[in-house]
């Protein structure tokens, strides 16, 4: 073997472990779904069942989380998405320290732990408003982290947009809220939806901010780690399974459309 | 100002300028500041608030260095929280290189594209999967004494080593989309020229690859030690009582010992130990803010 192939055969042995690791756990965790064990493992192996995912569909306190999550995360959409399209506008259009400092601030929650952004939050709305825990201190304290993420999207939209049209627009004699509705708004659109579509996962996935700001309120991902602490069933793994399943195939859309958006819109760099 | 007036209106501007100060202001720095003064203060009864004895106090921050516990405990989290930011950087600096600079053009959608899906798959989930692997009954207990390397099954949940193990597997993804993106923009040839001239795998890879990655790097590793220290999924799912992690402590004062400057204390003393990470890890890598902040 010459020293070139061992080096080929050894990266792809370390590739083949990698992606082994990655997904490894997680068949791991939807094979346990099918075993029909009080207690979900895959060792030993009881036997095939498809009952827990019949005793997922029963537990009203599953629904209940389930409504909550949706509606944090459509309250974060209806917050956090603006919120960034109203940074970006206002960035791209300065150029200066004060750009810099804006952006930095802007940025700031994405490198903060998630529970001082809910602990914050909580202090803040207590203190100046009286307002406690629940749904509402939930989808703000959710938005003010995730309003940075669609802020970044829309920036990088912006900057391959050619400005020159909305100037010819107001040369002719367009308002600035005809330009904005016909020109910006309509260019802006896909990353609307893709700041929605992401803002939307990243609300049901939190955990660590919505924990100290959800007051007596339980999202999907609360309940689920209150089900692994206390009454594990395997219905827990289906409901994992099917958030997964769903998980993966809108990544591969996201994915699927990213590229395509991109591939028609080559970068002019 | 004048370009954004210019460009938007005066009735955009206005909305414009109106969401990004409420955004700022009401959503970001003031609860900050806020957090900050209530960590100052002493924890009193609503009727005594803002009365005599509500002045700036320093002993919420003692309470770190005279509770053997909890020091103990944040201490663990740093130590800990380094420890997952380097084997995770030990982990995906070969496949993040593979990836950016060896890897065959056709083959690259599909791979990124096995990394993208775990990314997206909820954090809680990934550590649930450990869960069920780590337990006493589990896979990897039978798997070890099925080997032989043990006679009977361990308690891998519970411990530090557990949360340890988790942690790596959740944050792992947050090193390598960084350190590929660093490595993406080095130029090939340059490797080729250092090949050319003689210089071995160790050498181009100290002085031509590990340069010019220095601003992921650091990107990398200090997502991958915020999430970590900041962690409260991990260390509740897969630790227990004996492996209690700061943030626990942290929400412990909120919601048990009903102590919320106490828990604001604890809350910015974490801020500064992720602040002092990322100036550590500038300073290190000599990379800027905007190198980081991209």
């Amino acid at each position: 073997m010459t020293a070139a192939t061992f080096r080929r055969w050894l990266t792809g042995a370390y590739l083949v472990l990698f992606f082994g690791y990655l997904f490894l756990p997680l068949g791991i965790m939807a094979a346990a779904t099918f075993n029909s064990s009080r207690f979900p493992t895959i060792t030993p192996w009881m036997g095939f069942t498809l009952q827990w995912f019949g005793a997922l569909w029963a537990d009203q306190r599953m629904w209940q989380a389930l409504g909550t999550s949706l509606l944090v995360g459509a309250g974060v959409i209806a917050v956090a998405v603006p919120l960034g399209l109203a940074a970006a506008l206002l960035l791209d259009r300065l150029h200066s320290r004060a750009r810099t400092f804006l952006y930095a601030v802007m940025v700031s929650p994405l490198l903060t732990p998630g529970v001082i952004v809910g602990i914050s939050t909580l202090v803040f709305w207590r203190e100046w408003f009286g307002v406690t825990g629940g749904l509402f201190l939930t989808i703000l304290a959710q938005s003010s982290f995730i309003a940075a993420y669609a802020m970044l999207l829309f920036l990088a939209r912006l900057q391959r947009f050619d400005q020159t049209l909305e100037e010819a627009a107001l040369d002719l004699g367009a308002t600035h809220g005809q330009v904005f509705r016909r020109i910006t708004l309509p260019y802006l659109t896909p990353a609307i939806l893709s700041a929605s579509f992401l803002a939307f996962l990243q609300s049901f996935e939190n955990y660590n901010t919505t924990l100290f700001v959800r007051g007596l309120d339980t999202t999907l991902t609360v309940y689920i780690a209150s089900k692994v602490r206390t009454g594990l069933t395997p219905a827990v793994n289906a409901l994992s399974l099917i958030l997964i399943a769903l998980t993966i195939l809108g990544a591969v859309v996201y994915e699927i459309l990213r590229r395509r958006e991109a591939r028609r819109q080559p970068d002019p760099a | 100002m004048g370009g954004v007036l210019r460009r938007y209106g005066p009735v955009l501007t206005a909305a414009i300028l109106l969401a990004v100060a409420a955004w700022l202001l009401l959503l970001v720095v003031l609860p900050q500041l806020l957090m900050v003064d209530f960590s100052f203060r002493p924890s009193l009864p609503p009727s005594k608030a803002r009365g005599p004895e509500d002045v700036y106090t320093l002993r919420n921050y003692a309470t770190l260095w005279t509770n053997q516990i909890h020091l103990a405990i944040f201490l663990k989290t740093i130590w800990a929280s380094s420890l997952v930011t380097a084997v995770t950087l030990a982990v995906c600096y070969p496949v993040a290189f593979y990836m950016a600079q060896v890897a065959p053009r056709r083959r690259l959608p599909l791979l990124v594209l096995m990394l993208v899906v775990p990314f997206w798959i909820n954090e809680l989930l990934r550590t649930f999967a450990w869960y069920i692997i780590l337990a006493f009954n589990g896979p990897l207990n039978a798997l070890l004494v099925g080997l032989g390397l043990y006679s009977e099954p361990q308690r891998l949940l519970g411990g530090d080593a557990g949360v340890i193990i988790g942690m790596v597997y959740v944050y792992i993804l947050f090193m390598v989309f960084p350190l590929m993106n660093a490595m993406e923009s080095l130029d090939r040839n340059q490797i080729e020229a250092a090949r050319d001239l003689g210089a071995g795998w160790l050498r181009i890879h100290r002085r031509i690859v590990i340069p010019h990655a220095k601003p992921g790097i650091a990107v990398g590793c200090i997502m991958t030690f915020m999430l970590a220290a900041g962690s409260y999924a991990v260390p509740a799912l897969l630790g227990g009582p004996q492996s209690r992690w700061f943030t626990e402590v942290i929400y412990n004062w909120f919601f048990e010992g009903g102590n919320w400057n106490q828990g604001a204390a604890y809350a910015f003393i974490l801020l500064i130990l992720c602040i002092a990470f990322i100036l550590l890890m500038m300073r290190l890598f000599r990379v800027g803010l905007t190198d980081i902040a991209k």
